[in-house]
């Protein structure tokens, strides 16, 4: 090997890849995270991200996280954030071992950086889901060891015009859902709570609402996920993503939206857990 | 095998460094000035493809004179550098200087063991919190780094657009100010008037201070023909 006189290593000026996952694996495979092999033997008991839902409604797509990790039975977070932005025209959310689901956003998140910096432009969202998968696909072995991450895609596509939504497994199998979707250990009641609540077309506040009243059906229902916590004022992370961009809203909107979804039911149940 | 000539270290690294000059020479000048909101880089390029100005991380852009396939390398792997830093640390350690170093110490070692050096310029700047923070650093085709302040003017006619610009530019100047006084900088010629430049010829880019995280943002032909027509002809620098 040549002597490098301490100027940029070769990898770095090497032509071809605009994938920093490519540069990592060429240059450094042990900062991938797949590349850190396991021992054998369980793996201690570790914080877990649980429910995320998506929905899409005209003009966009909704990605809502509730805020609670747990380690066993035990509450390890209140206030962790599992919805982010990949970057300024999608949306990720995560559950499963939440070390390594921050460690693969943040991957994530560069990746899709990194590839718009070098080649000036954005990937298209096909392209953005397609990477996403490859990078769930790389940590199957992790997977097979009981630390699985499953994310939630979603985003605004700005060739189509409209939002859209993909689902995975952890085999890095990538599927595109047209109406809404839930993952992680409350999914099964979120998605029969969207199931009745989620229609065609429905604006960009209804689809607010709807996504706060799927993790409030959710935390009813699963112990490991949070729902909203107007003591402490925790509220879910919800992001909406549309053709002006990716968007958080805002603590109050969910406040009033909590509020709303809280006042229906409250209508509808009877007080006290009495027989009818 | 016959032996070779003898040529002094000094002759070899003056020829060298003469053609590493006459190749940068050959292209259209960059300009780099600070303004009160952060630092802009202009210069003329009627594709709007191949650029001269990139960004390269949240707070940290780069612009090159040259030859294009070597420049361009050069990006990506500043590119590279930025981003596994930051993913290796934390976004906030990655700084101008930083990168500047591992450009000289690459561009030096190129100049002095291979057969050609490369013949290009660039500039290194970053956007701080306030005007006294921003850096601007400048490298040569040989690996010396200079470390600017206001404003910097390489490859094409350096020298006579340089004595153009430091007459012209002041401190605190906005956005539409400074961009203007590039436009007049890159139209000067060495003898007669002023070349008047299109908006679609020209490549703008700033460094914008008060934008959150990413501060790059290219300027286009429409935003530039706005910034340039309001003006009044006699406040022209």
């Amino acid at each position: 090997m040549r002597p490098d006189h301490g100027r940029l290593p070769e990898t770095f000026t090497t032509p071809g890849t605009s994938s920093f996952l490519d540069f990592l694996a060429r240059h450094d495979p042990s900062l991938l995270p797949p590349g850190r092999p396991l021992p054998a033997g369980e793996v201690p008991a570790s914080p877990s991200a649980t429910t995320i839902v998506a929905l899409a409604f005209d003009g966009g797509v909704v990605l809502a996280g509730d805020r609670r990790a747990t380690a066993g039975s035990m509450i390890a977070s209140r206030h962790i954030e599992k919805v982010f932005p990949a970057d300024e025209y999608s949306a990720v959310g995560i559950a499963g071992t939440a070390g390594l689901a921050l460690e693969l956003v943040r991957l994530f998140q560069l990746e899709l950086e990194h590839y718009e910096k070098i080649e000036g432009s954005l990937l298209s969202l096909d392209g953005k889901a397609n990477r996403l998968a490859t990078m769930i696909r790389g940590s199957l072995g992790l997977a097979m060891q009981g630390l699985a991450v499953v994310p939630l895609f979603g985003g605004y596509d700005l060739s189509r015009e409209v939002g859209r939504i993909f689902s995975y497994d952890v085999t890095g199998g990538r599927y595109e859902e047209t109406d809404f979707h839930a993952v992680g250990s409350g999914a099964v009641f979120a998605r029969g709570s969207l199931k009745k609540l989620w229609w065609a077309g429905m604006a960009e506040h209804d689809a607010v609402r709807t996504a706060v009243h799927a993790l409030v059906d959710a935390a009813d229902d699963d112990s490991a996920t949070g729902g909203p916590d107007s003591t402490r004022r925790i509220w879910p992370v919800v992001a909406t993503v549309t053709a002006r961009g990716y968007h958080r809203v805002e603590d109050a909107a969910l406040a009033a939206a909590h509020a709303e979804v809280e006042g229906v039911r409250r209508a509808t149940e009877a007080g006290g857990g009495e027989t009818r | 095998m016959s032996m070779p000539f003898y040529v002094s270290p000094e002759q070899l690294m003056k020829d060298r460094a003469d053609y590493a000059r006459k190749g940068i020479a050959r292209g259209r000048s960059v300009v780099v000035l600070a303004y009160a909101d952060g630092i802009a880089f202009a210069t003329e390029n009627p594709s709007r493809a191949l650029h001269k100005i990139s960004e390269i991380y949240d707070r940290i852009a780069f612009a090159a004179v040259g030859k294009y396939n070597e420049f361009e390398n050069l990006r990506v792997a500043g590119v590279r550098y930025a981003d596994l830093r930051g993913y290796s640390y934390d976004r906030s350690d990655v700084n101008a200087r930083g990168l500047a170093n591992a450009y000289a110490q690459t561009l030096g070692t190129v100049f002095t063991t291979e057969s050609k050096p490369l013949e290009v310029e660039l500039v290194v700047a970053e956007v701080g919190a306030t005007p006294e923070a921003d850096q601007i650093y400048r490298l040569s085709y040989d690996g010396s780094v200079a470390d600017e302040r206001d404003h910097v003017v390489m490859g094409g006619q350096a020298e006579v657009l340089a004595d153009r610009l430091s007459a012209g530019w002041q401190p605190g100047l906005d956005l539409a100010g400074v961009v203007r006084l590039a436009v007049d900088v890159l139209g000067t010629q060495a003898e007669g008037d002023p070349r008047p430049l299109d908006p679609g010829q020209l490549e703008v880019a700033v460094l914008d201070r008060h934008r959150p995280r990413r501060a790059f943002r290219r300027l286009g032909a429409p935003a530039l023909a706005e910034l340039l027509e309001g003006s009044p002809p006699d406040e022209r620098v």
